[in-house]
This record gives C-alpha cells, sequence and structure tokens, in this order.
C-alpha cells in the first residue's frame, strides 16, 4: 500500500510540475524574476513609470497614496516628482492621453495596472528590450515580443537604436545571441545610457509594474513566513497530542 | 419507538436544555460515542479536510460578498478592490481562490480512497451516492464561482460552458439564451451565476454534506481492511471490539491532518497564489471583453479530466451532443459505483492482482487526461485522451465482470495494525 501511495503522489507531483499551463510557446522570454523588497529599484521604477509611460498608460487601480506608503516616499517628494495629472494622493493614475485619442496609434493604449499578472514580468522586462527598427511599420519601429505592437519605442533616447539580425546571421555572432534568446538585435546608434545602465533601467520599471500588479504582495509574503512557522509550530503540538491520546490504543 | 426527551438523565443546565432539545445525545451519537475503526490511515483525514475547506470556502465567501458587485461593469472593478483597498483582502481572495482548488484535490484523494477501501460497497450506498451528488454539486459551484471575477478568462469559460447546452436538440439555441438571459454571456449571466453561487447552491452543499455524515453515522465508518466492526462487539458494554470514540480520538489524530493540511494550504495562499497559472489564470487579470478570445481557452484545472472527455469524443449526424453526453456520463457512472462492484472483498487489500492493476491505470488515466484536457488540441492530445476516455469507462463497465471473478484472499475477522 505505501509504495501505490508513493507511486500516485509522484504521478501527480508530475503531471502538476510539467510546465505552466500559459507558458509563452513561440518565443523565449529573457526569465526575469521581480524583487518584490528592492524598495530602491521600485522607487527608480515609479519616477521612470511616471516621467516614461503615465504619459499613456494609466494605472487606474493604483493609488499615489499607495506607491508613497508602499515605497516610503514623502508625501512633498511625492507631489514634486511622481505626480503630474493630479494633487490629490488619493487618486489613482490617470493616463494624460484625451479621450478622442484613439487614431493616434490605432487603439487606446491599455491600463497597465496589471500587466505583471496578465502577461508576467518575463514579458514586460523582454518586450522593452525588444523594440527594432522596422520601415514597414507605421511608426517605423517593430516589436519582437508583440509583432505589429501599436507602441512607439518612447526610450529610444536611453536605449539607442538596434535592428534585427536574422537567425542564420546571428549564429556568428555569438556574443548577440547570448544577450537575447531567441532573437539577436544589432546597435545602430548608441542611447544615453550603456546596454548595462539600460537593462538596469528595464529591470526597475518591472520592478514597479510587477508592485502595481500586486501592491500588497510584500506584506503577504513577509506575512506568509509567519503564518507557516506558527503552522509548523501547530503541527509539532498536535503530532504529540495525538501520540498522548492515543497512548492506549493497540 | 417514540423519542424519549434526556435519555441520558443529565441534571442543571445541561440536563435543561436536553430537555428540550438533544444537546448530549447529539454529541454521544456523532462525537463521543460514534465507534470508529481504530485502523484509518493517511487516507482517512481528506473527509474531515473537505469539511475544513467547505467552513472555509463559507467564510471567506461572506466577506468577498460584502465587497464585490455583481455586474458587468462592475465586477472586475470590485475584485481590484479588493485586491487592494480591502484590508486583508488579497488574503481573503486567496484563500477563497485556492480553497476551490484545493476543494477539489482533497474531494479527488476522499473519493478514491472510497473506491479502493470499497466505502461505496453494502450497507454505504447512500452514503456514496449523496458523496456523488456533493460532488456534481460542487462542480457546478465552481463553475458559477469561476465567472464572477469577469476577467476574460471567466467570460469564455462561460460561454464555453453555456453553449454545451446548445447541442440539445431542437431547443439547444435557445435554451442558451434562456439560460444567459442574453445572446452572450452578459451582466444578466453574471447575477445569475453570482445567484446561485452565493446562495443555491451552497445552500444544496451544506444539505447534502448533512445528509453524508448522518449516513456515515447510521451504518458507521469503513476502514482500509473492509470489515465491519460492528460484527464483533464486547458481549458486556456493546461497544465494537475494533472501535474507538470519534472524539477524542479522532478529533485530535485530524487536528495533526489539518496542521499538515493548513501548511501547505498556506504556502500556496501566500507563496504562489496563482498556482503556477492553474489556480489564477493569467488571462483572467484582463477584463472580460466579447472581442479579443484569449489564445487557449481552458476551463479550471480541476475539469480538465471531463473537459479532455468532451473534447476527444467526435461529432457525430450533424451534432456534438455525444461529447456532452460522455463528459455528462463520466460523472453519473460514479452514481453506480455500489452495484457496478461484485468482488466478495470490500479492501483492494484483499482483491487480487486484476483489480489493483485496474485501479492503477485508472488513477493514471484520470491524471492524464486532467493533464491533457488544459493542453492546447493536437493530434496527439486527440489520441491520447480518446484512449483515456475509452480506459476511464472501462474501468467502471467491466468491474462487474473481472470484480466478481477474480480470486480473492480471506479476510480477517479483526481489523490489522
Amino acid at each position: 500500500m505505501k509504495h501505490m501511495l508513493m507511486r500516485f503522489a509522484l504521478t501527480l507531483a508530475g503531471v502538476l510540475l510539467t510546465g505552466s499551463a500559459f507558458a509563452n510557446s513561440e518565443l523565449e522570454l529573457q526569465s526575469f524574476r521581480p524583487e518584490y523588497s528592492n524598495i530602491a529599484s521600485m522607487q527608480r521604477g515609479a519616477r521612470d513609470y511616471m516621467a516614461y509611460c503615465s504619459g499613456c498608460h494609466s494605472m487606474k487601480y493604483l493609488r499615489f497614496s499607495r506607491i508613497a506608503a508602499d515605497l516610503q516616499i514623502p508625501e512633498d517628494e511625492l507631489k514634486a516628482n511622481l505626480m503630474f495629472t493630479t494633487d490629490k494622493v488619493g487618486e489613482p493614475i490617470k493616463s494624460a492621453l484625451p479621450a478622442a485619442s484613439e487614431q493616434w496609434f490605432g487603439r487606446v493604449p491599455p491600463d497597465l495596472s496589471l500587466v505583471a499578472r496578465s502577461r508576467g514580468p518575463s514579458w514586460i522586462y523582454t518586450y522593452l528590450q525588444s523594440f527594432y527598427l522596422d520601415e514597414t511599420r507605421p511608426l517605423g519601429v517593430n516589436n519582437t515580443v508583440l509583432p505589429g505592437a501599436a507602441m512607439p519605442n518612447v526610450l529610444w533616447e536611453l536605449q539607442g537604436w538596434q535592428k534585427k539580425v536574422a537567425h542564420d546571421a546571428a549564429a556568428g555572432g555569438e556574443g548577440a545571441k547570448a544577450e537575447h534568446h531567441g532573437t539577436a538585435f544589432e546597435s545602430v546608434s548608441q542611447g544615453s545610457l550603456s546596454p548595462e545602465e539600460y537593462k538596469q533601467f528595464v529591470a526597475d520599471v518591472t520592478n514597479f509594474m510587477d508592485y502595481a500588479g500586486e501592491p500588497g504582495k510584500r506584506d503577504r509574503i513577509s506575512t506568509g513566513i509567519k503564518v507557516i512557522i506558527y503552522l509548523v509550530l501547530l503541527l509539532v503540538l498536535t503530532y504529540f497530542l495525538k501520540k498522548e491520546f492515543w497512548r492506549d490504543i493497540h | 419507538m417514540a423519542i424519549v426527551p434526556n435519555p441520558y438523565k443529565t441534571t442543571g443546565a445541561l440536563g435543561w436544555i436536553d430537555d428540550r432539545f438533544p444537546l448530549t445525545k447529539m454529541w454521544r451519537d456523532h462525537l463521543s460515542a460514534y465507534y470508529a475503526p481504530k485502523n484509518f490511515n493517511f487516507w482517512y483525514f481528506f473527509g474531515s479536510l473537505a469539511l475544513l475547506v467547505l467552513v472555509n470556502q463559507l467564510l471567506t465567501g461572506i466577506f468577498l460578498t460584502m465587497n464585490y458587485k455583481p455586474g458587468a461593469d462592475l465586477a472586475f472593478d470590485s475584485v481590484e478592490y479588493i485586491m487592494r483597498d480591502v484590508a486583508w483582502g488579497n488574503i481573503i481572495r486567496y484563500m477563497h481562490s485556492t480553497g476551490a482548488s484545493a476543494f477539489f484535490i482533497v474531494v479527488y484523494l476522499h473519493m478514491f480512497r472510497g473506491l479502493i477501501y470499497g466505502s461505496h460497497r453494502k450497507p454505504r450506498e447512500l452514503i456514496w451516492i449523496f458523496g456523488s451528488l456533493i460532488f456534481l454539486v460542487l462542480m457546478a459551484e465552481a463553475f458559477c464561482g469561476y465567472v464572477l471575477p469577469w476577467g476574460n478568462m471567466s467570460y469564455w469559460g462561460a460561454s464555453v460552458i453555456i453553449n454545451l447546452f446548445g447541442t440539445v436538440p431542437f431547443i439547444g439555441p435557445d435554451l442558451v439564451t434562456w439560460i444567459q438571459g442574453d445572446f452572450v454571456p452578459g451582466d444578466a449571466t453574471l447575477n445569475r451565476l453570482f445567484s446561485l453561487h452565493v446562495i443555491a447552491l451552497p445552500f444544496v452543499l451544506v444539505g447534502l454534506v448533512f445528509a453524508h455524515i448522518l449516513a456515515l453515522h447510521e451504518v458507521g465508518s469503513n476502514n482500509p481492511d473492509g470489515i465491519e466492526i460492528k460484527k464483533n462487539k464486547d458481549p458486556e458494554t456493546g461497544i465494537p471490539k475494533d472501535g474507538i470514540p470519534f472524539h477524542p480520538y479522532y478529533t485530535v489524530k485530524d487536528l495533526v491532518g489539518v496542521a499538515g493540511f493548513l501548511i501547505l494550504f498556506s504556502a500556496v495562499i501566500f507563496f504562489m497564489p496563482d498556482g503556477g497559472g492553474y489556480f489564477l489564470e493569467q488571462p483572467n487579470f484582463t477584463p472580460a471583453s466579447q472581442v479579443s478570445t484569449p489564445e487557449h481557452i481552458t476551463p479550471a484545472w480541476y475539469f480538465g479530466t471531463y473537459y479532455a472527455m468532451l473534447r476527444a469524443t467526435p461529432s457525430f449526424a450533424g451534432t456534438q451532443i455525444w461529447g456532452v453526453i460522455v463528459m455528462f456520463g463520466a460523472v453519473v457512472i460514479l452514481f453506480f459505483l455500489p452495484w457496478l462492484d461484485r468482488s466478495p472483498v470490500k479492501s483492494i487489500r484483499y482483491k487480487g492482482p486484476i483489480f489493483k492493476t485496474a485501479v492503477g491505470i485508472f488513477a493514471v488515466t484520470f491524471l492524464l487526461l486532467n493533464y491533457y484536457g488544459l493542453q492546447k488540441p493536437s493530434e496527439f492530445v486527440t489520441l491520447v485522451s480518446r484512449v483515456g476516455t475509452i480506459i476511464y469507462f472501462a474501468f467502471f463497465l467491466g468491474m462487474p465482470f473481472y470484480s466478481k471473478f477474480e480470486k480473492t484472499k480471506p479476510v480477517p475477522e479483526r481489523v490489522t495494525e
């Protein structure tokens, strides 16, 4: 019976661990593990999100006051550096676009409160590094992660321009291939940030967006550790309680 | 026999109650003088755990309902309101969403326990039938709850499941419109599923759980040896020799199971509430949209086995109703298990190698179907699902034959271990 139970458990574990149901099959994303407790990175990410993204992309479920409380930003700094559309800290992040902006890009830029949960942090991290020059597109840029993306490359000043290298050619230039799994890019012009600095910039923004997906995540995890410690103690106590009660049962 | 008030002649405050309400009698009948076999093993934790998860769902559900707003324009926002602005709201929601998955895990294991130890056999047929009804209602309850966040997977999941009724001959399309209250899943659909989820189905579920436990306590628990402990009573006390009072022995033992379960349950809630995309699906973090279909529509993971059967059944004579019949039949066939099993012994411990092999193949098939039911359709997935569906039904329909003629081992007089 024991080994049958074991076999059953192993099969179950095998089935549950075989891949995620929604793995992105076509394109290999650069794996990114969000640092949910790196407050400095999330602060930088919040500043950069407000400077480069919030003009078009709202975060309608995230209030400024919540950002200030969670990311330890004093109210005067919050108002000076992050709040451009409102002076009420209880308001969420609204985009600065007028309502009739749909024809500008062909669609209204989506709200990004939950994009870290619907697409995942690795998707964001890769997406922001995968814009490349493509003359066939109306805005002259395309993205390997989201082909036909309506969004222009708003970060070109920082990243510089890059073009896509065909797969065969990329096989020789191994440096580029190691950088970007699957797709290789070649720099056309240098941006104001070095490639390493740009990667860190994208990581900061991704960390902030992961935070925005569930502001309570850090508290949840720190509470969870305490809960598990308590439950392990409870398990030990109940085990000995059971043993004591069952002493006379044979 | 008439009801005798206060049969145990208690006095004082307790006596005052017992004269009017069978408090002591109930305590004794169901806990302190309910004699359960002393040889319960690991598998016997899952009954009490299912009850624990039910209570978890009811309590967290109450608090979610305080803040949730049914309605196509409000539901998604109100779920994010719970996640962000309600104190501990994210934990309460994760307890409920993880609880749904945990419910199916413990219920599947609880049913498998019944299957291998013959807990469905005479005189426990009604316990099994009440249990099968609980499973059926639980599936309906889970489906309704899955729709409530009104994310894109909720929407398309609802659309797929409700459209199954569209395969009914003649009235199908009208039936779908009538169920939805609209031509596509919409505000009316969401409101009626909300009503079913928070009132009708939980009410039925709790009633069935009472019936399940009452029927169990009437005939007494089975055990891993499949022996009737009531056949071997102490002549003086009338207490089964292999029985021990449920309280305190099994209450303290179940506490160990509860603590162990809560560690795993909490680990998911606090550290991986998405369950790797299975407990909360990624597409459900975008609001319901009629115009953008998720890349790959799947039901919740716990319906994988039955969804695989639905997809595996080919359409025939111009209708796809056969898949619905096969899927529904796979649940209905469970009700007949007590009469399909003709083995002279109850427990797998005393059955022969054919039954053991059949159960093993069935368990693996069930898990494979569950896995492939969630994969993108392909020829290979269809093939595995078809073979799996045939094995699933062969296990039940062949049981009257292979269980009857197989040589079994002698069953001991008293429980072992």
